[in-house]
């Protein structure tokens, strides 16, 4: 069996061989191909940029593996804040020892996903570090995008009355990779909603949206108390309307987790006028990944920078962001 | 998080808060016992549904929240020792002792493990011959059966590594100490359903008879907790006194004989200090002497410390029930949960982190 070593780092031959056997094979496209130092990509204007880095273990779970988080993450947290996604940079470091077929794995996933999320990866890095030094592979993606026009949105333009939306259940993400590291079993697997969400974002996005976030670590309890922090208004969910499976509910039950602080790796929280809410739901409900959408709460001026919760049998109590951390390398 | 409620249950829990309402014809307080349903509580908000003079009031219901300073003191002492590795629940990592915690000791390199269950500290003590584990065996009678198991089970082995600093509590001494006390103004009590589950009812009959405080043994959901609200205004409505269970699935009068039996087996009753309730005789577990091999307090001869409760910490009158967490000086401002002072914010199902996370104004 073959595996990743010291020299497939080095920038040596076999640093050629890797680059061309494996990632010219998988990612390949115009500007990858140059294999210039850097590469040079059309603009027309303002550009939007994010980094995000993965950790994850383990490195396969149900629903994804670290080379589709690392392609959704990014892509993501640039169709949230409003741009069209166009280019990925990846960076890795890879521990020696790694199993070529296990980093071939994980490539051909990270390509399917930049196909299936309309990016292309336009330069990239491998770093080989000393077996122990880390955990098999992390991954780093920088996303270039490019902003819609006239569309500003962000915490600013909330107001009272804005209508909160989500595409669908809370938690799958950091339910399936808990279960895959403490070996706990249900009857029905979860899986994790892992998903690049600009094609879902692209069906409303001209309509009426406020503020967009995905509610990754941390989850939807976390996210919202900080739109609600920096736009200075109160919000209030309403219990009944969250959606959640009922596995994710009986695992937090048996743990003692909160689902509203539970990562998610393929939702969005949509923070829309009241007047659009309607049309962006059903919008939201008729794609693939917004089958489940729901109305789940709604912007208040009361209780500026806190998020309330309203039980199904009418009480009120605060939600709080997390505090530490369930658990760490969730992605 | 609460549970999704059914359409049904909805219906009952309406109908429970309507006839509590009919029968809240004078102040009630209620305390609490058991840290589960001080969270289940708080999550559902119940105090702000039930009537303004029916009042639930949070005891010492957390095993963590009432370990005393002294003995937290003790165990980081014997975390720091060079030879051990300490298994411990998660709870247990971030209770600040007079100097340290175990999360302090172990990023100055003490090897601190959590574990989810006895049986993982047995492993460890298997698969590190050469290293002393010692499990710090906190809880009320809920978890002191698995713990004695693990001691018998370690005797059986021959398994010399592995030792348990008991600092285990009894609740039926405490609940003797609350009635007794005059500053504790309680007319019933919520008992706590986990722990009945072992020891039954019996041992809490007492409460009725001698101190004409009624009782009821209370699940964790919604419902289970109105409903035993109810039962404590019909008892108080019919003039009686009594211990009853609404847990009934689980809860039998007799309790779990065989976990019983092991407990009796492995260890005895002890006097044992609880953090603001000072001395209760007869409350602790101390390990018999016959397996005092697995005593992690006489195998290291562990020190006594006499360690005082944080400056301005009002854990203790919090956990009498004597003021809300929001009374304390400390709370949400230097005592939150990441930065805590008082163990009630520290561990999830304390009476400090419950409000801190729900309620706090």
């Amino acid at each position: 069996m073959e595996h990743i070593t010291l020299a497939h780092g080095s920038g040596g031959k076999l640093s050629h061989q890797l680059i061309e056997s494996l990632f010219c094979r998988y990612l390949g496209n115009p500007y990858l191909e140059q294999l210039n130092d850097a590469s040079i990509l059309p603009t027309s204007g303002r550009i939007a940029v994010s980094t995000d880095s993965f950790v994850i273990s383990p490195l396969f779970f149900r629903g994804g593996d670290i080379g589709k988080l690392s392609v959704c993450g990014t892509v993501n947290d640039l169709a949230v804040s409003g741009a069209i996604p166009k280019f990925l940079t990846l960076g890795l470091i890879l521990e020696e020892g790694l199993e070529m077929a296990v980093l071939e794995r994980i490539i051909a996933s990270l390509a399917a996903t930049a196909r299936q999320a309309q990016v292309q990866i336009v330069c990239g890095d491998t770093k080989v570090v000393e077996r122990g030094n880390a955990d098999k592979i992390f991954i780093n993606t920088t996303g270039i995008g490019y902003p819609r026009t006239g569309a500003e949105i962000g915490p600013q333009k909330v107001r009272p009355g804005d209508v909160i939306l989500i595409n669908g259940t809370m938690g799958d993400h950091g339910i399936a990779i808990l279960s895959e590291r403490e070996g706990l079993e249900f009857e029905t697997p979860v899986t994790s909603d892992c998903a690049p969400l600009n094609s879902l974002i692209d069906q409303f996005f001209d309509q009426g949206i406020t503020c967009m976030r995905d509610p990754t670590r941390g989850g939807v309890g976390t996210t919202l108390n900080e739109i609600a922090q920096q736009a200075g208004v109160g919000m209030i969910l309403e219990e009944e309307a969250l959606p959640l499976r009922p596995e994710v509910a009986g695992a937090c039950d048996m743990l003692g987790l909160d689902p509203l602080h539970l990562a998610n790796e393929g939702k969005v929280l949509v923070i829309v006028a009241p007047a659009a809410a309607a049309t962006v739901l059903e919008k939201m409900r008729r794609h693939p990944l917004g089958a489940q959408a729901a109305r789940i709460g709604t912007v208040q001026a009361e209780d500026p920078g806190r998020l309330l919760l309203r039980t199904a049998l009418g009480a009120k109590r605060l939600v709080g962001m997390l505090e530490g951390e369930h658990l760490p390398r969730i992605c | 998080m609460p549970e999704k409620m059914e359409h049904k249950d909805k219906a009952r829990a309406l109908a429970y808060l309507a006839a509590i309402s009919r029968l809240a014809d004078q102040p009630l307080t209620i305390m609490e016992v058991c840290g589960t349903h001080t969270m289940a509580i708080a999550q559902n908000g119940l105090r702000e549904l039930l009537p303004a003079n029916v009042r639930l009031i949070s005891g010492p219901g957390c095993p963590v929240c009432v370990t005393d300073n002294s003995d937290i003191d003790r165990f980081l002492f014997l975390a720091a020792k060079p030879e051990v590795i300490t298994a411990t629940f998660g709870d247990m990592i971030r209770v600040p002792g007079t100097k340290k915690s175990l999360q302090s000791l172990r990023a100055e390199g003490a090897d601190v493990r959590v574990v989810y269950s006895t049986l993982d500290a047995l492993e460890l003590a298997r698969k590190n011959p050469e290293k002393e584990i010692v499990f710090l065996g906190v809880g009320f009678e809920t978890t002191a059966p698995t713990i004695a198991v693990s001691i018998e089970t370690a005797s059986r082995e021959n398994l010399t590594n592995f030792s348990v600093l008991s600092l285990h509590k009894r609740v039926p001494p405490a609940l003797r100490a609350l009635a007794a006390d005059p500053e504790v103004q309680v007319d019933a009590f919520l008992d706590p359903g986990h722990a009945c589950a072992i020891i039954g009812t019996r041992p809490l009959e007492f409460m009725a008879e001698q101190y004409g405080k009624p009782g009821v043994v209370t699940g964790f959901g919604v419902l289970d907790i109105l409903e035993a609200v109810l039962m404590i205004l019909e008892q108080r409505a019919a003039g009686r006194a009594a211990i009853e269970i609404q847990y009934k699935k689980v809860v039998k009068a007799a309790g779990n004989v065989r976990a019983q039996a092991m407990i009796e087996q492995v260890f005895t009753t002890a006097d044992a200090s609880w953090r603001g309730l000072g001395l209760i005789p007869e409350s602790g577990l101390n390990i018999r002497p016959e397996y005092r091999a697995w005593d992690a307090a006489a195998k290291f001869a562990l020190p006594r410390f006499d360690s005082p409760s944080p400056s301005g910490c009002r854990c203790g009158d919090i956990l009498k029930g004597r003021i809300a967490p929001d009374e304390c000086g400390l709370f949400s401002a230097t005592c939150t949960p990441l930065q805590p002072v008082g163990p009630c914010m520290v561990s999830t199902e304390g009476t400090c982190a419950a409000y801190y996370r729900y309620a706090r104004k």
